[in-house]
């Protein structure tokens, strides 16, 4: 349908492309002014814009590559326009698309290429004291050198008038969090305006990719963000398999999924019991901590690591399950459902818990639309995207996966949004214990050939996760993009938070729960 | 004599046994919360901690910044010279009443208020605005309440309110009820707990007592935190002499001191269970609802003196 949409306004103008794998993942060329033309179809077509990036295609003898993914439904497309060395601009989709916004700015900043049109080029994860002229993604930036320094200074948005006045937070907070600059402008309490500054962890992980083999890159995927682990792995791992042009075992993608499930129980689970105690709630906290570490020990003890991490290898797994292990898992969620029941009862029931969920932090649907959230805070907000539901590897087509969806988007919303779904991930692994098939984990990996490109979408508990890869001329990693849920969900919040009141921010902030590792790289 | 004696035993009994109470409450909390809890003496600890570390001052911070803990920490314990703790023959209390009580935490506030602007922060400056409003809110609950209770006892001054209440003549009354009821929201409000206020958050924007002291470390936080023990400690205290005075000794009678210490005891570590369970059981409120929850204060405050014209 997104491919009918690209021809009906292009015509003979798209050049479509063979290389790019799966081959569901519809790719191709624009030339660079008909950029926009395709992005207008596609708003047409009601798509969402899931990630926009930029690659260095000089090794191949071209120039740079802008590529734009935008999905509908189950379908993904990739529009890819190129950009000469001597001209590096190209039409800024902002007015389309507002996630562009961010994408945009980052590609100008970590590629140099400038986004013509664009509203607002100040740096986005580069920093203000880095020379103007680095560019770490290009080919010709050397990663080994330290970076220079220079001075330069930030322009924040204002906001002026009586009484306005200005609180800056981070990005070194008072508890042990992830660091990230959150600027308000409020009038009393009432915020008028909050801007987003991050970019304090950017540690050059699209960069440092291009130095690996493709095996060794998913131990650096695991690592994009911590607690998402097991899903980055996965993503990336898959991304790689469809460049590779190779099936794993069956038995391998029934033990993702399930290593999947259980980082999704387990982040949940600490999610909801973070948000009641930033109400003061304490006692949540303490119980559904309680039940995650019952979950991580358990991890530890039959996967060999806590969250699981570096078990997901292109190819496959490398931990299994045996039935002493499958009766643990189950004796372990019986116990699980049972106190998680007791606890959402306690949640449910408390008026003064209630008073400050509800009607606090709320993204209108429409909204969420626009910006083009995904994963829980879409979830919460009308958007029934899941890619469990729409781009489902095995076993996820085996059974349909309920996905519990909110249309009132307050902090409320997105906490039962994670209710309802530990309890659906409990279903899942009962699901898959019972039925998972025998057969070997793994299975070895064929080198892509040069000038492929590999995606990647997968469902991660923060919500879906894109990996794009793409060989360079010997057949190695010339560009990995990594879209983290964050990239897009944390305009979400910043646009979630105008005209609540200061104190209320930190329950609404815990409620989307982005990450900051995973959004700056 | 042996009153000033008394007098300077509540004293010390006041700034030793506060950060008791504080380990109590914390210990109570968690095992509400089905945690292993610290030991009942680690508040002690944490004072020690923070006595042997260095002051960091901000650059611009002057002389108010450096002088509010001390004072903070002096009307606290001033305040605990002329609460009936353990008897009611306390010489100060004759030239201090219930009126300077309140002045005296009022004193107190003003200049952590100021404090907290002192140095220039954002969260300083934030802290202060709350705190104003929420004192603008509670001050005069706090004062129609305690007018309730002289107006039932026919006297401003603690002891003899006390006196009043603790004879055999004494029976309920409904005024005492509805200024009790008053109370405890207030004596929640001032001490700054849940659903107020969260002693324990690291949460720089939903603070409010903690964001006018952020800046402070060393001793002048040590004597900011211990200022804070005594002042939850004195409000069980006024809470359980004006309406519990059940073992306070009277003029005259030094010897039943101790037993007076012991009910003194029992009556706090009592409070100290009802508070954790208020404390476990609510979320914090909304900021804005504390118009509402102080209002009600205020409202009961004012229905106790209303009784007290109608029925008594």
């Amino acid at each position: 349908m997104l491919k009918e949409a690209i021809d009906n306004v292009l015509g003979t103008a798209a050049a479509y492309t063979e290389r790019q794998f799966p081959q569901s993942v519809v790719s191709c060329t624009v030339p660079r002014e008909r950029f926009v033309d395709a992005a207008k179809a596609m708003k047409k077509a009601y798509a969402l814009l899931a990630a926009e990036w930029a690659s260095d295609e000089t090794p191949f003898g071209g120039g740079f590559a802008v590529y734009a993914c935008y999905r509908w439904g189950s379908e993904y497309l990739i529009v890819r326009t190129e950009v000469p060395v001597d001209d590096p601009t190209f039409p800024s989709l902002t007015k389309k698309y507002v996630p562009a916004y961010r994408f945009e700015r980052q590609i100008h900043s970590l590629m140099g290429l400038v986004p013509a049109g664009h509203p607002d080029l100040r740096p986005w994860i580069k920093f203000e004291d880095w020379p103007q002229e680095a560019y770490p993604l290009r080919k010709t930036f050397d990663a080994s050198k330290p970076m220079l320094r220079v001075n330069g200074e930030y322009q924040w948005a204002r906001a002026e008038g009586e009484g306005v006045y200005e609180i800056p937070v981070g990005p070194v907070h008072a508890g042990i969090i992830e660091p990230g600059h959150f600027r308000f402008q409020a009038v009393g309490e009432m915020i008028v305006n909050l801007e987003e500054r991050l970019g304090y962890v950017h540690k050059g992980i699209e960069k440092r990719f291009e130095s690996f083999s493709w095996q060794d890159g998913v131990r650096l995927a695991g690592r994009v963000s911590g607690d998402t682990t097991v899903a980055h792995s996965i993503a990336y791992s898959m991304a790689v398999e469809a460049i590779a042009q190779c099936d794993i075992p069956e038995r391998a993608h029934w033990l993702r999924a399930l290593f999947l499930e259980r980082e999704r129980i387990a982040n949940h689970l600490g999610d909801i019991g973070a948000i009641c105690n930033d109400a003061a709630f304490a006692f949540m906290l303490y119980q559904m901590m309680r039940l995650k570490e019952m979950l991580l020990r358990t991890n530890l003890k039959l996967f060999g690591h806590r969250f699981i991490m570096d078990r997901v290898i292109p190819g496959g797994v490398t931990a299994d399950i045996d039935e002493n292990g499958k009766k643990e898992i189950l004796k372990e969620l019986n116990l699980l459902s049972k106190e998680f029941e007791r606890l959402v009862n306690i949640y449910d029931e408390n008026s003064s818990l209630e008073d400050r969920v509800r009607d606090a932090g709320i993204l209108i649907p429409e909204r969420a639309r626009e910006l083009c959230t995904v994963g829980i805070v879409a979830r919460a907000s009308g958007l029934n995207l899941d890619c469990r539901l729409q781009n489902p590897f095995p076993p996820y087509d085996r059974f349909e996966v309920n996905v519990p969806v909110l249309i009132s988007g307050d902090v409320h919303a997105r906490v039962w949004a994670r209710v309802e779904e530990i309890r659906e991930s409990i279903r899942i692994i009962r699901f898959i214990l019972e039925n998972i098939p025998d057969g070997s984990l793994s299975v070895n990996i064929a080198k892509p050939s040069p000038d492929t490109s590999g995606f990647a979408a997968v469902e991660g508990w923060r919500g879906e996760i894109i990996y794009w890869v793409q060989a360079g001329p010997r057949g190695e990693i010339n560009r990995c993009m990594v879209r983290d849920p964050s990239s897009v969900n944390w305009l979400g919040l910043e646009q979630a938070i105008p005209n609540n009141i200061v104190p209320d921010f930190p329950l609404c902030n815990k409620s989307f729960n982005q990450s900051y590792s995973g959004h700056d790289l | 004599m042996s009153g000033f004696i008394i007098e300077i035993l509540q004293v010390m009994m006041l700034i030793g046994l506060a950060p008791m109470f504080s380990g109590w409450v914390k210990m109570l909390k968690c095992w509400s919360q089905g945690r292993s809890s610290a030991s009942i003496l680690q508040p002690y600890r944490d004072l020690a901690k923070l006595f042997s570390k260095d002051v960091i001052l901000a650059e611009n911070a002057s002389w108010i910044f450096r002088f509010t803990p001390y004072l903070v920490f002096s009307t606290a314990v001033l305040a605990g010279g002329i609460i009936p703790m353990l008897s009611t023959d306390l010489p100060l209390s004759l030239t201090a009443d219930v009126i300077v009580l309140v002045a005296l935490f009022a004193i107190a506030r003003f200049f952590t208020a100021l404090a907290g602007m002192d140095i220039g922060t954002a969260f300083g400056g934030m802290g202060s605005s709350r705190e104003m409003m929420i004192a603008s809110l509670a001050e005069p609950a706090m004062l129609m309440a305690i007018f309730t209770v002289s107006l039932a006892c026919g006297s401003t001054s603690l002891s003899r309110i006390v006196e009043v209440i603790y004879s055999p003549a004494s029976i309920v009354k409904p005024s005492l009820v509805f200024a009790f009821i008053a109370f405890v929201l207030i004596a929640l409000t001032e001490t700054g707990r849940i659903p107020v206020d969260n002693p324990a958050t690291h949460l720089e924007l939903t603070m409010i007592h903690e964001a006018m002291i952020l800046e402070y470390s060393g001793r002048h936080l040590a004597l900011i935190e211990w200022a804070g023990m005594m002042k939850l400690f004195l409000f069980m205290a006024i809470g359980a002499a004006l309406f519990a005075p059940w073992g306070i000794a009277y003029a005259g009678a030094p010897g039943s001191i101790p037993l007076a210490f012991g009910y003194l005891i029992l009556k706090i570590g009592a409070s100290g269970i009802v508070l954790v369970l208020i404390e476990t059981g609510l979320a914090k409120m909304r900021l804005f609802r504390l118009t509402e929850f102080l209002g009600a204060a205020f409202l009961m405050a004012t229905l106790g003196m209303l009784s007290f014209f109608i029925l008594e």
